[in-house]
């Protein structure tokens, strides 16, 4: 199929509708807001519901409320709105229902400013609302990957009934790149059915409850536990991640999205001075794909591990997690809104194998 | 003057006295003679000859636990 | 003999853990036997609120969905949006839908959502200890406002039927109470007629129910009533604020 070239955030807006969603709340917010209004437009086309809401408060618990009568519904954001939406993802995680959350991120913290950022990290993989949860994290590198990740986005939220969230900076959202729609559209009405959904009992069935109130400390710890085992079970099995040149590499660069990109340029300009760096690029930033950075770290050729990050220095934790302290681990970034050069890059790379 | 009935389902009063305040017969009482198993002196009626059956008891009580019949 | 009352079928099993004489049981019933009557609780998802009735998604015999504090006309909007043949309700205090939730409320009644929203305003906070509400009269004793509320500290009670009623898309907004087996009879009537509305696609409709708090407010159930009629009634009138098919008979 031809190439097509789109813009990220409408590319974002199209692939949800492609993968059967047909249901969007949300609240204008630079640099996302393209999604809402190709949503506004798009949607009502497939029969579906497009709402904008009073807040993103409000939205998140309309995609709450959407969810639980049994719909593929999605919101998106940029991180102000993001942090007002921890609430309702909170509750979304506990009472196990899909949805699908888009953040196209940008500086902060506060108000900060509407130039791309990774300043969420912190916030997307370590829950982010109240209580012990967790979220599946898609943190894509180009428009290309953001259009194929869709689809196994809304997957991954039914098999698992939990958010599924899908992280960016501004960039990503704001650029324009070809486009291949790999994947046949998917037509709601054949996706597998949802017994847990609140649809009224027809007088059949005896009344159900979507929930997040567990006042008994046992069932309430009970409840925990069994989110935990779920939590584990997707660590197992949906680390997703992409190495470039790192076999016999003498420095790892590790590095999401955006950044990457980055981190693969400069990998080209050390290459050119005799340095063979690879760079180690995590696809899903929870789960993180600890095992596979370990055994890539842990290479005798290997001398230097490098993170490289739109923040003061976030995913830098996993990192060290991955590492295990086999290989010294350090960073070089750019915050709130400032987009670091290949050069700089390039330099921390130097320093970092001590020339 | 209709005759009427009413049934407690004691177990589950709460001993409110709101059935007790709109009785215009005035024949529901608490029961102190025992306590049910939540700890009130549940409501009853001895006097069952004088319920008009107007259910205004069972339409007050917050707890649903009052049937009426009416002749 | 014939039954001529008996618990509603819109009711499960599960015992009320309300306080002796609270009126939230009332309402309950009020509602469960409209759903009854109007033979939709097949149909019917309700959205329980957070407060004293956070566990309504145990008691009414039809599909609920629990919300978080203030966010249940957010979430009756998605539902109702995704099941539009479907009857959705709210049912929330005051200090989730004055307080917390005054923006959900408003805008799901400028949408003109078709759900219907059961108000408990019972003037206080019940669940967390009695503190004050929005709706707290002046001079009426809380556990945060000890001398009672204080005008020039917090302002005077908000009267929310009255400020939804000036929304467009409000289609029905009464005020009724349940001090009295003919209060009753007529919120019966209100609670019904607004569920009638939602069906009909008019619009968003709200109860407002008058309700006593026995245990925060110290009183006896039956001085809570008398209280509620001396004090409440007042300074929140009974009546109709908006009723569209009034307006369309005109």
């Amino acid at each position: 199929m031809a190439k097509e070239l789109w813009k990220g955030n409408e590319a974002i807006a199209e692939a949800a509708i492609r993968a059967g969603c047909r249901c969007y709340f949300g609240y204008p917010i630079t640099p996302q807001s393209e999604i809402p209004e190709y949503m506004s437009l798009h949607m009502p086309k497939v029969g579906g519901i497009f709402l904008q809401s009073e807040s993103e408060v409000a939205a998140i618990n309309m995609v709450y409320g959407a969810s639980g009568a049994g719909a593929r519904v999605m919101t998106s954001s940029s991180s102000p709105g993001i942090s007002l939406k921890q609430e309702g993802i909170s509750y979304i995680c506990s009472a196990e229902l899909p949805a699908v959350i888009v953040n196209v991120m940008r500086g902060g913290p506060g108000l900060g400013t509407i130039q791309p950022s990774q300043g969420d990290y912190f916030q997307a993989t370590r829950g982010g609302g109240h209580g012990d949860y967790r979220v599946i994290v898609f943190a894509p590198a180009n428009i290309q990957e953001v259009v194929d990740l869709m689809q196994d986005s809304f997957e991954l939220a039914d098999k698992y009934r939990m958010p599924v969230m899908m992280i960016m900076d501004g960039m990503i959202g704001q650029m324009m790149e070809p486009v291949e729609w790999k994947k046949p559209p998917v037509n709601p009405e054949d996706l597998p059915a949802k017994p847990w959904a609140t649809t009224g009992t027809k007088g059949i069935h005896e009344p159900k409850a979507i929930h997040s109130l567990f006042i008994d400390p046992n069932e309430s710890n009970d409840h925990n536990m069994r989110l935990d085992a779920k939590y584990q079970r997707i660590m197992a099995d949906e680390q997703r991640y992409e190495t470039s040149e790192t076999e016999d590499a003498e420095l790892i660069f590790v590095a999401f999205g955006t950044p990457a990109r980055l981190a693969r340029a400069a990998a080209r300009l050390l290459e050119e001075e005799g340095i063979k760096a690879g760079v180690f690029r995590p696809i899903t930033i929870w789960p993180y794909p600890y095992d596979a950075l370990y055994q890539a770290a842990a290479q005798d050729s290997v001398k230097a591990v490098v993170t490289v990050e739109m923040n003061t220095g976030q995913m830098i934790d996993d990192v060290r997690i991955a590492v295990r302290g086999c290989k010294p681990v350090s960073f070089v970034g750019q915050a709130g809104g400032r987009v670091p050069t290949p050069q700089e890059v390039v330099a921390a790379a130097k320093s970092a194998l001590g020339r | 003057m209709a005759s009427g009935k009413v049934t407690f389902r004691q177990e589950r009063c709460k001993g409110c006295s709101l059935c007790v305040s709109v009785c215009p017969a005035k024949i529901i009482f608490l029961d102190e003679s025992t306590t049910n198993i939540k700890g009130y002196h549940p409501a009853t009626v001895t006097e069952m000859d004088r319920c008009i059956g107007c259910a205004n008891c069972a339409r007050i009580c917050p707890d649903s636990i009052i049937t009426v019949e009416r002749n | 003999m014939a039954i001529v009352y008996q618990k509603s079928k819109g009711l499960t099993d599960v015992e009320l853990h309300y306080c002796p004489g609270c009126t939230h049981g009332i309402v309950h019933k009020l509602v469960a036997e409209t759903l009854e009557e109007l033979d939709v609780l097949g149909n019917t998802i309700g959205v329980a609120p957070v407060g004293c009735s956070v566990f309504a998604y145990k008691y009414f015999n039809c599909d609920m969905h629990e919300a978080a504090h203030g966010r249940a006309p957010a979430v009756a909007t998605g539902i109702k949006r995704v099941l539009p043949e479907h009857i959705v309700f709210t049912y929330q205090g005051d200090g989730d839908l004055a307080a917390i939730g005054t923006a959900e409320i408003v805008h799901a009644a400028m949408r003109g959502e078709k759900f219907t929203t059961i108000f408990i305003n019972n003037a206080i906070y019940g669940m967390t200890g009695g503190q004050m509400a929005p709706t707290t009269l002046v001079g009426q004793r809380a556990t945060t406002a000890p001398l009672g509320r204080d005008r020039e500290h917090y302002g005077s009670p908000i009267r929310m039927s009255e400020m939804l009623a000036t929304i467009d898309g409000a289609a029905y907004i009464e005020r009724v109470t349940v001090t009295t087996p003919a209060n009753i009879i007529k919120a019966k009537r209100a609670i019904k007629k607004a569920f009638q509305l939602q069906i009909a696609g008019k619009g968003f409709t709200m109860i407002e129910v008058l309700s006593t708090c026995p245990t925060n407010w110290g009183l006896t159930p039956v001085e809570a009533l008398e209280w509620l009629n001396n004090n409440m009634v007042p300074a929140f009138p009974l009546g109709v604020f908006r009723d569209i098919t009034a307006e369309e008979a005109k």
